[in-house]
């Protein structure tokens, strides 16, 4: 049974047992514009939470993906440096950048679930 | 009409542009000509000059002749003038009108500064001539210096760094110098840099070897005290800090933050892209700065366009002096000097290397230098208060339609989000876009980042006050267009320019980088 959380940069997770699948949301997707680059990060890195790992480049500007939690990068959604126009038309779906182990279950505690998303991006 | 996946139109004003409303046989509409790639206009077998044949030499490059065509196009003489004429009139430049961008691109070039660079004294020197012959130009140089180090109160400069982010380079490269000399270099590796900071801040700091730690602003837009004294600790190299700030506001704080910097065994550079704001107003050696690169077009109306020629020296503290990349002056009984090499090097000075192969850009000083004596002390002063009370009468014009970034008065750039365009279906891009159909150049827009839908304006120092309120005008129209629902005349803007909206999307997705022919 996965679980789905938000961070406060607009990405999502979702976390099944001791792994995460992460991308940005449809929100940051949109807010971001037509996406036209995104870098990916390297398989069988380890990243700190907080570290930046990816980039994602659109028409208005480059932004860092960090990771949410500490873990190993487990794949990169290769299909996006081809058709970065994935992130745009399905940002939380087929548009996940990477997937990670979650080495601290704990570090799950602070994110949001999509309700509170939802209140967080009226503000 | 082809629509890019934003709704907005890409092809060329040809058929449905404004003018006549017609379809003209030569696709030029009167005076905005239709001009074609010089690939177009020329071919590969012209050729636009006649040279006589050469004698029948021997090759001398053993079998590594270019045998293929190199694939440029031949001209004439007329044909390339009329290319390059025909293009410059579809463009907008800061003599044909006020350009929002301000400084950080061209401001108002004084054509005295023409005159005097040209001056064949100046304008022919060779940097390799003896140094006996090039005395004047050594001469002014030096009188260079010392008005930038007058104005900024700072202990020395070094001239040859030749833009703003070289110039930050050859900063953060003193500094380097200076913690290696303390043996401080391998515990030192942070640098704070605000995120409202000029990307070349934290890219010059990277490429110094340091790590990037970012100070994020406060709610008035400028550097958040609390977090900075949480992240200050021994192993800070330094601070990266623009005054004023890219959000146009002078850092309060500057002081305290010199001094918690200084206190922590750190060094304070400042960005001073925005000095055009202060000069003669604020001394930059009161505020406690270590090293600060002056753009020379922006503060002292140097030309720049098309990347360069450009000039940006540094000026430097006490602490940093010694470090100054070579070639550096110096004068004596003799006359003047450019101390060129290593083995050169006299008293405590230990220069960190050299950034080029010359000594800068002499043009460059030879029209700041007359910006400099022309207007005299008073008046550099006044170009300043110029520049500020320009950009705060604009604020002010503008506040009640439009949406200031922050509260209180700015300083030589007016900040404003896109709060005002909220519901109206218009966006940042749309409304400069709008811009471009009443004859003005955009402002900078989506910077600086921290602003959302940032649109911010400078009208630099010489704009009148005619000037101003046209441009004033010509914005609340916009504004109110756009609150009373005239969406299309945004999505479709630029609909009286050359070219109609480019689909950016597919310029950035699938470039096309080389001409090819059809």
């Amino acid at each position: 049974m996965s679980k789905l959380y938000f961070t406060e940069d607009h990405e999502w997770l979702n976390v099944d047992g001791d792994n995460a699948t992460i991308g940005i949301s449809t929100y940051a997707a949109g807010q971001l514009g037509d996406v036209v680059f995104v870098e990916l990060p390297d398989v069988g890195k380890t990243a700190n939470k907080g570290e930046d790992v990816a980039v994602v480049e659109s028409v208005k500007s480059a932004s860092e993906i960090y990771a949410p939690v500490s873990g190993e990068i487990t794949a990169a959604n290769d299909t996006l440096e081809d058709a970065p126009e994935t992130v745009n038309e399905d940002a939380q779906g087929k548009g996940w950048f990477f997937k990670m182990t979650v080495s601290d279950a704990s570090q799950l505690e602070g994110l949001m679930d999509e309700a509170a998303y939802a209140e967080f991006i009226k503000e | 009409m082809a629509m890019n996946p934003i709704g907005r139109p890409t092809s060329p004003n040809t058929d449905d542009g404004a003018g006549g409303g017609f379809e003209t046989f030569s696709g030029s509409q009167g005076l905005m000509q239709q001009e074609p790639l010089l690939n177009e206009v020329g071919a590969l077998d012209k050729c636009g000059v006649d040279f006589a044949s050469g004698p029948a030499a021997r090759s001398r490059l053993g079998g590594m002749e270019r045998t293929a065509q190199i694939g440029l196009p031949g001209l004439s003489e007329p044909e390339a003038l009329r290319h390059y004429v025909r293009l410059s009139q579809r463009n907008y430049a800061i003599d044909l009108g006020l350009y929002p961008l301000g400084s950080c691109t061209m401001k108002h070039n004084p054509r005295l500064n023409e005159k005097l660079a040209r001056l064949p004294g100046f304008g022919d020197l060779h940097p390799l001539q003896p140094q006996s012959t090039t005395q004047g130009a050594l001469a002014l140089m030096g009188e260079l210096s010392r008005w930038l180090c007058a104005i900024t109160g700072m202990d020395a400069v070094a001239l040859s760094p030749k833009a703003g982010a070289h110039g930050e380079w050859c900063g953060m490269m003193c500094i380097r110098a200076a913690l290696e000399d303390r043996g401080e270099l391998e515990t030192r590796r942070r640098v704070l840099v605000p995120e409202s900071a000029h990307g070349t801040n934290p890219a010059t700091a990277a490429d110094c070897g340091f790590t990037i730690d970012e100070l994020p602003a406060d709610a008035t837009g400028r550097v958040d005290m609390a977090v900075l004294r949480e992240k200050i600790g021994p192993d800070v190299a330094g601070i990266m800090l623009t005054n004023p700030n890219t959000c146009g506001l002078f850092e309060r704080d500057i002081r305290e933050i010199a001094d918690l910097i200084h206190e922590a065994g750190g060094y304070f550079y400042c960005d001073g892209a925005n000095l055009n704001a202060i000069m003669g107003k604020t001394r930059v050696r009161d505020l406690g700065v270590d090293a600060m690169h002056i753009n020379l077009h922006k503060t002292f109306s140097t030309p720049h366009g098309g990347g360069g020629p450009g000039a940006g020296p540094v000026v430097l503290s006490e602490r940093l002096s010694q470090y100054a990349p070579l070639p550096y002056l110096t004068s004596d009984e003799d006359g003047w000097k450019l101390i060129e090499n290593q083995e050169d090097v006299e008293g405590d000075a230990k220069p960190f290397g050299r950034m080029c192969a010359f000594h800068g850009q002499m043009g460059m000083f030879v029209r700041a230098l007359g910006y400099m004596m022309s207007h005299g002390a008073d008046g550099l002063r006044q170009v300043s208060e110029d520049a500020v009370l320009n950009a705060n009468y604009l604020l002010a014009r503008l506040q009640d339609e439009m949406s200031p970034a922050y509260e209180g008065v700015c300083m030589h750039e007016a900040l404003f989000d896109d709060v005002f365009l909220k519901g109206t279906g218009v966006t940042t891009l749309d409304f400069a876009k709008a811009m471009i159909d009443e004859g003005y150049h955009p402002m900078t827009m989506y910077f600086p980042l921290v602003v959302h839908g940032a649109m911010l304006i400078e009208p630099t120092e010489t704009e009148s006050i005619e000037s101003l309120d046209r441009f004033a005008d010509t914005l609340l129209s916009l504004a109110k267009a756009a609150k009373d629902g005239e969406v299309e005349r945004f999505s479709q803007a630029p609909v009286l320019a050359p070219l109609r909206r480019l689909d950016e999307t597919r310029a950035a997705r699938s470039p096309v980088l080389r001409w090819q022919s059809a």
